[in-house]
């Protein structure tokens, strides 16, 4: 290495390199460095910034109460609201829910409690983990082939389920870690008192790991409550509010997504305020889920 | 853990505890059946995708790679463009994502002041939670436009010579799927990096300072050598999420087919684009059939990146399980 083998005079104060032209570029590709990584760091928090601003400013004219208790207006006149879109997405992420926890829940019950490092185990780590990087309208396309196509209508229900589907890793994977992290000697004292296996797992190591387990469901939540693309092939849409799971229904997102590409200003509006209403409830929870997980403390290196 | 269990399951039996109760293995039994129910589910998509193309590849074979047509009026199908699309727009946003995620990893890491570390790490990964459609609202009403009118235009004037930015502003465009793919894939690239890097044991950090090296000097001969593989592992993941998609690049890359060529501003598809385009119209035949082999094969490129990426994040040694998005 060029650093070690400068042959110089010994400069007055030992501690001070000395100044010599290489010692000066070397000091400059310092700053340089410092300087372009700075930047980089400038662009992604500006972009983010930027993003918020413009989607405040944009929608925030346009959030009221209409907005969450009506239905949208026929042919992009002013006023109504999006409330059907609103009433959808919380059906849509509660039928997820139903779906995706459990399997998520118990897939990572197996691989922290009875997998271990067995080759089985590492399988389905491996393909759960593989399964959250595969595009989420394929998911769509799975909901549609099974349950769109035979029942001849778009609906709720299959929206639910390619929703759910998307929920499953992500829930697997934060249950898994968290459930590590509960100290062994919880399980041998409760085995030790003569609980039995599931009676340790169900009553004390889970409720150790409960805070994480639900930051982890609720991280599944927030995530999937903002997907379109699945939506699209599935739950469809709907300008009426709708309960009915076998009908369409409508979606935040999916408003979001057909009101920015009208042609009437009106909906166009309303398209940024669903996005406001949307972002809010994805950063509150963002916000939230670090607070409760004590990610704002110093992470030391 | 399971040793753990299995340790003390031992002493219970020793001392005479009986082996294993019903309740137990009920318990195994209905955590087994949800894991098997998870790969069912897997082996499902898996099918879907496989079956419902055939007509489709038994039709067209490997034409349908390079058939520049999509055309329910003749029944013939291929994804040409769209694969061109999906890899250019994919590529551009590797190009530029990775200097800046890198670089942002590096500052968060080395250089910024110890109180800003954890907050601009949490705002970085902020960029991950946005949802893909409403970077698709922000792209089709606000960078497109922008685009068209002034960012394409600027670039044209000072670097028309290349023959990336040659041709007519469209706005909705290859070029401006790509800046919002760039974003979309920057935390990504960061928040890996950053774990990454925070894992560079400090002796060898320590060892070149002590040798007098700069900060420079150790992040480039001590830390990022010891996390190249990671970091390449990220940024495979980071192709694969590009690749993949669907709502933000749909929405600002035009959805027409422009002749191949190296032009960025020529509007264009993607595989992802093509799927959420067209299934609408789908008609029981080839038609559904091409739609599902679009998206056969974004599942398996998508796959494969991912496969290469979590074997090179596992060779690190380090879990980056909650990177889910």
């Amino acid at each position: 290495m060029s650093i070690l083998v400068q042959e110089q005079q010994p400069a007055a104060n030992p501690f001070q390199a000395p100044r010599t032209a290489h010692n000066a570029r070397r000091r400059v590709s310092n700053i340089a460095i410092v300087v372009l990584s700075l930047l980089a760091t400038a662009f992604a928090v500006a972009v983010l910034l930027y993003l918020l601003l413009y989607v405040l400013r944009a929608g925030l004219p346009y959030i009221n109460i209409d907005l969450f208790t009506k239905i949208p207006t026929p042919n992009g006149e002013p006023g109504g609201g999006i409330g059907n879109a609103i009433q959808g997405s919380l059906i849509l992420v509660g039928l997820a829910s139903l779906f995706g926890i459990p399997l998520g829940l118990f897939t990572g019950i197996y691989l922290a409690e009875f997998g271990g490092r067995g080759a089985f185990a590492t399988g389905v780590r491996f393909l759960v983990d593989v399964l959250t990087g595969v595009p989420t309208i394929i998911f769509g396309l799975i909901a549609w082939v099974y349950i769109v196509v035979p029942q001849q209508s778009f609906s709720g229900l299959a929206g639910g389920v390619a929703l759910g589907i998307i929920m499953i890793p992500i829930v697997a994977r934060t249950s898994e870690e968290v459930l590590r992290l509960v100290p062994k000697e919880l399980r041998e004292a409760s085995l030790a008192l003569g609980a039995t296996e599931s009676r340790t797992i169900l009553r004390v190591v889970i409720p150790a790991a409960s805070s994480g387990i639900i930051t982890g469901i609720v991280l599944a939540m927030a995530r999937v409550a903002g997907e379109t693309a699945p939506l699209l092939m599935t739950a469809f849409g709907n300008p009426f509010f709708n309960s009915d799971i076998t009908q369409p229904m409508e979606s935040l997102p999916h408003t979001i997504f057909t009101f920015a590409e009208s042609p009437y200003q009106a909906q166009i509006n309303q398209s940024f305020a669903g996005a406001l209403v949307l972002i809010v409830l994805i950063l509150l929870t963002s916000f939230a889920i670090r607070w409760a997980t004590g990610g704002f403390k110093q992470r030391g290196r | 853990m399971q040793q753990s269990l299995s340790g003390a399951r031992s002493v219970a039996r020793l001392l005479g505890g009986g082996s294993r109760r019903l309740s137990d293995l009920l318990f195994r039994g209905f955590t087994m059946l949800l894991v098997l129910f998870v790969i069912v589910i897997i082996a499902a998509v898996v099918w879907v995708l496989v079956s419902n193309s055939m007509p489709t590849i038994q039709q067209f074979g490997l034409s349908f790679l390079t058939n520049q047509a999509f055309d329910p009026v003749h029944d013939v199908y291929g994804v040409g463009p769209a694969i061109f699309g999906t890899l250019v727009t994919s590529a551009f946003a590797i190009i530029f994502a990775v200097p800046i995620g890198v670089g942002t990893a590096i500052f968060l890491v080395d250089f910024c002041p110890r109180a800003l570390r954890a907050p601009l790490a949490f705002i970085v990964e902020l960029l991950a939670a946005v949802p893909s459609v409403i970077y698709g609202l922000f792209g089709f009403l606000v960078l497109a436009p922008w685009l068209q009118s002034t960012g394409e235009p600027w670039l044209q004037k000072y670097l028309g010579f290349l023959p990336f930015f040659q041709g007519q502003f469209h706005g909705l465009s290859l070029f401006s799927a790509g800046v919002i793919l760039v974003i979309m894939v920057l935390p990504l690239i960061t928040s890996v990096s950053r774990e990454v890097i925070l894992t560079t044991p400090s002796a060898q950090r320590e060892a070149l300072l002590a040798l007098g090296a700069t900060r420079w000097e150790v992040i480039r001969h001590a830390v990022l050598p010891y996390a190249r593989i990671g970091i390449t592992g990220g940024v495979i993941l980071a192709l694969g999420r590009a690749l993949g998609e669907t709502m933000a690049v749909t929405m600002v890359v035009g959805n027409q087919t422009s002749p191949i060529g190296p032009g960025l501003f020529n509007t264009g598809y993607t595989l992802a684009s093509v799927i959420a385009n067209q299934f609408n119209e789908a008609t029981p035949g080839l038609f559904f059939s091409a739609v599902i082999e679009a998206g056969l094969l974004v599942f398996i490129i998508t796959l494969l990146t991912n496969i290469i990426a979590r074997i090179l994040i596992y060779r690190m040694g380090h879990r980056v399980g909650g990177l889910t998005t």
